[in-house]
């Protein structure tokens, strides 16, 4: 299943480190990573495959959550499907 | 790679964080006909097991689609075949409450609609027994929702019906008085009631309806008040195509999460409403969306303009994002789960008289208005006969929704708590229309009923 994880807040050192970091140790590969400063926002995009991961998003959730709040950022996972419908047609 | 870009996400993120983005319910529509019986005892255990059997796994899967999409859907609910018409062989309406009730609870749905009667043009023996039994009904349930549709434009307005149904009101509010009449809150008056509504208190699963099906309701006030913000000062044109471009996005998650639950379920898709239905949550408010347009305050001259444009915008911009759009499909007005609309009512600016203008160009109706509890039957009744016209004489579906608040009057209000939210207590005309009301019979269908 590909979802997009995004992370959003101020930036710092060692945030993708650490994301990434949580996405490789529950099995979950990297499909496209971007990372920009949004109206002063730090803000990063990953596309993942959740396939081999052993986690369901609701688990996925709650332990992005837990990273973002060491890290002060706000992280979510969602599948892609939902930007796609609401994006294209 | 992704298909999107980072600004889309951040705008759907930011939707569903900071603009109350959300899908409002999934309705499961389940059909009753087959636990007819002559017998209420094997009729009701046959309509608990077919609901419970059902809509067994209906809260777990919206709860599973919650999480993967991040995207939060309120309300899960279930409408049944119209029980008027399931209880007619075998009587013992109650019992019917007491089973729904029960398969409510049993399966962990938020509101379970469908104790309806539908008598537009006149009332069966069976029909008469049933709307008398809906107080004692809903003061003896807790997730039980009625309705019944007194008009159509094809049959006109059942006025005797629309005389009862004063009645039903004044005792159910009496019976449920120790909790402000609440039992009100979950009884509609229909004039062309929907088959496929997905809405509370209204729902109901129409004859014409399919063994079962699965029917969202969307919404988001909040987002479309956003994109407002960003055309302050523009002209309709652009106000217009804001709201389109902001109602397809809405209705596109509706159709992907009815899709999801339809499949997951399966249970066929039925239909997706293009409804924006306010709650009384800050930055929610159907209310402020017209004032966003340039209003002081909702009530205003020029509210009925404002509405017309956002009904009808929502609806272009919807119907192109849903393969089926159906319910009730426009912009909610109830009073008390709109904090806009309760503020407006407070101070007097958003009267009785001007939210029946307002009903004209919207769906649905008369919604959450809370009227002092010394109103008469037959004034509450004038009340309905007046929005059942504007429903049969345009085409379109109204509904009164009004609570007597009993012991209170204009300048106190009832509290519901969560989305009913907090009704302020509207005054009503004090001329009597008990003459009127007390002619019953029928009021004939309109000429451009006459459509064959």
């Amino acid at each position: 299943m590909k979802a997009v994880v995004t992370v959003v807040g101020k930036d710092k050192t060692g945030i993708i480190a650490r994301v990434s970091g949580f996405l490789y140790e529950n099995n979950i590969n990297i499909l496209d990573i971007s990372q920009t400063i949004m109206q002063d926002i730090f803000t990063m995009i990953t596309l993942v495959d959740t396939t081999e991961s052993r986690l369901d998003l609701a688990q996925l959730q709650s332990g992005l959550e837990n990273v973002g709040r060491e890290l002060g950022v706000s992280i979510s996972i969602q599948r892609e499907d939902l930007f796609n419908s609401m994006h294209r047609i | 790679m992704l298909n999107v870009n980072p600004v889309e996400i951040i705008e759907t993120l930011n939707m569903i964080k900071d603009e109350h983005l959300d899908v409002r319910t999934i309705t499961m529509g389940i059909s009753l006909f087959d636990c007819v019986s002559d017998d209420w005892r094997r009729a009701t255990d046959k309509v608990y097991d077919k609901i419970t059997r059902l809509a067994e796994n209906l809260v777990s899967t919206g709860e599973q689609i919650e999480a993967e999409f991040g995207i939060p859907i309120v309300n899960k609910r279930i409408s049944v075949t119209p029980i008027s018409l399931i209880s007619a062989p075998c009587g013992h309406s109650i019992e019917f409450a007491r089973a729904l009730d029960r398969a409510a609870k049993t399966t962990g749905v938020n509101f379970l609609g469908g104790y309806s009667a539908l008598e537009a043009k006149g009332y069966s023996n069976a029909d008469r027994e049933f709307v008398a039994s809906i107080p004692e009904a809903l003061a003896t349930t807790d997730f039980l929702c009625s309705s019944v549709n007194v008009a159509t434009t094809k049959a006109g307005i059942n006025m005797d019906a629309v005389a009862q149904m004063g009645r039903v009101i004044k005792e159910t509010a009496a019976a449920t008085a120790d909790r402000g009449g609440f039992g009100c809150a979950k009884l509609v008056v229909f004039a062309n009631a929907v088959e496929d509504n997905p809405f509370m208190a209204g729902a109901f699963h129409g004859a014409g309806e399919p063994e079962c099906a699965i029917n969202v309701g969307v919404s988001g006030p909040g987002v479309v008040k956003c994109a407002l913000e960003r055309v302050r000062g523009q002209s309709f044109g652009v106000v217009a195509e804001t709201v389109k471009k902001t109602a397809f996005k809405i209705t596109r998650v509706g159709q992907m999460v009815a899709e999801e639950a339809s499949r997951r379920l399966g249970v066929p898709f039925g239909i997706v409403d293009l409804s924006l239905a306010p709650t009384p949550a800050r930055g929610d408010s159907v209310a402020h969306i017209l004032e966003e347009m340039g209003l002081e305050q909702c009530g205003a001259h020029g509210t009925t303009a404002a509405l017309a444009l956002l009904n009808d915008a929502v609806k272009k911009g919807g119907v192109m994002a849903s393969s089926y759009v159906g319910g009730l499909s426009g912009a909610f007005i109830p009073v008390s789960e709109d904090a806009g609309m309760i503020a407006a009512a407070e101070n007097g600016c958003l009267t009785l008289e001007k939210l029946e203008a307002m009903t004209c160009v919207c769906s649905v109706g008369l919604d959450m208005i809370a009227v002092p509890g010394d109103t008469s039957a037959e004034t509450i009744s004038g009340i309905i006969a007046d929005e059942m016209a504007i429903g049969v004489v345009n085409t379109k579906t109204t509904a009164v929704r009004v609570i007597p608040a009993v012991g209170k009057t204009v300048g106190e209000s009832v509290e519901f708590g969560g989305l009913l939210g907090t009704a302020p207590v509207m005054p009503v005309n004090g001329a009597s229309c008990a003459d009127f009301i007390a002619r019953g019979g029928r009021i004939p269908a309109p000429i451009h009923s006459l459509k064959n």
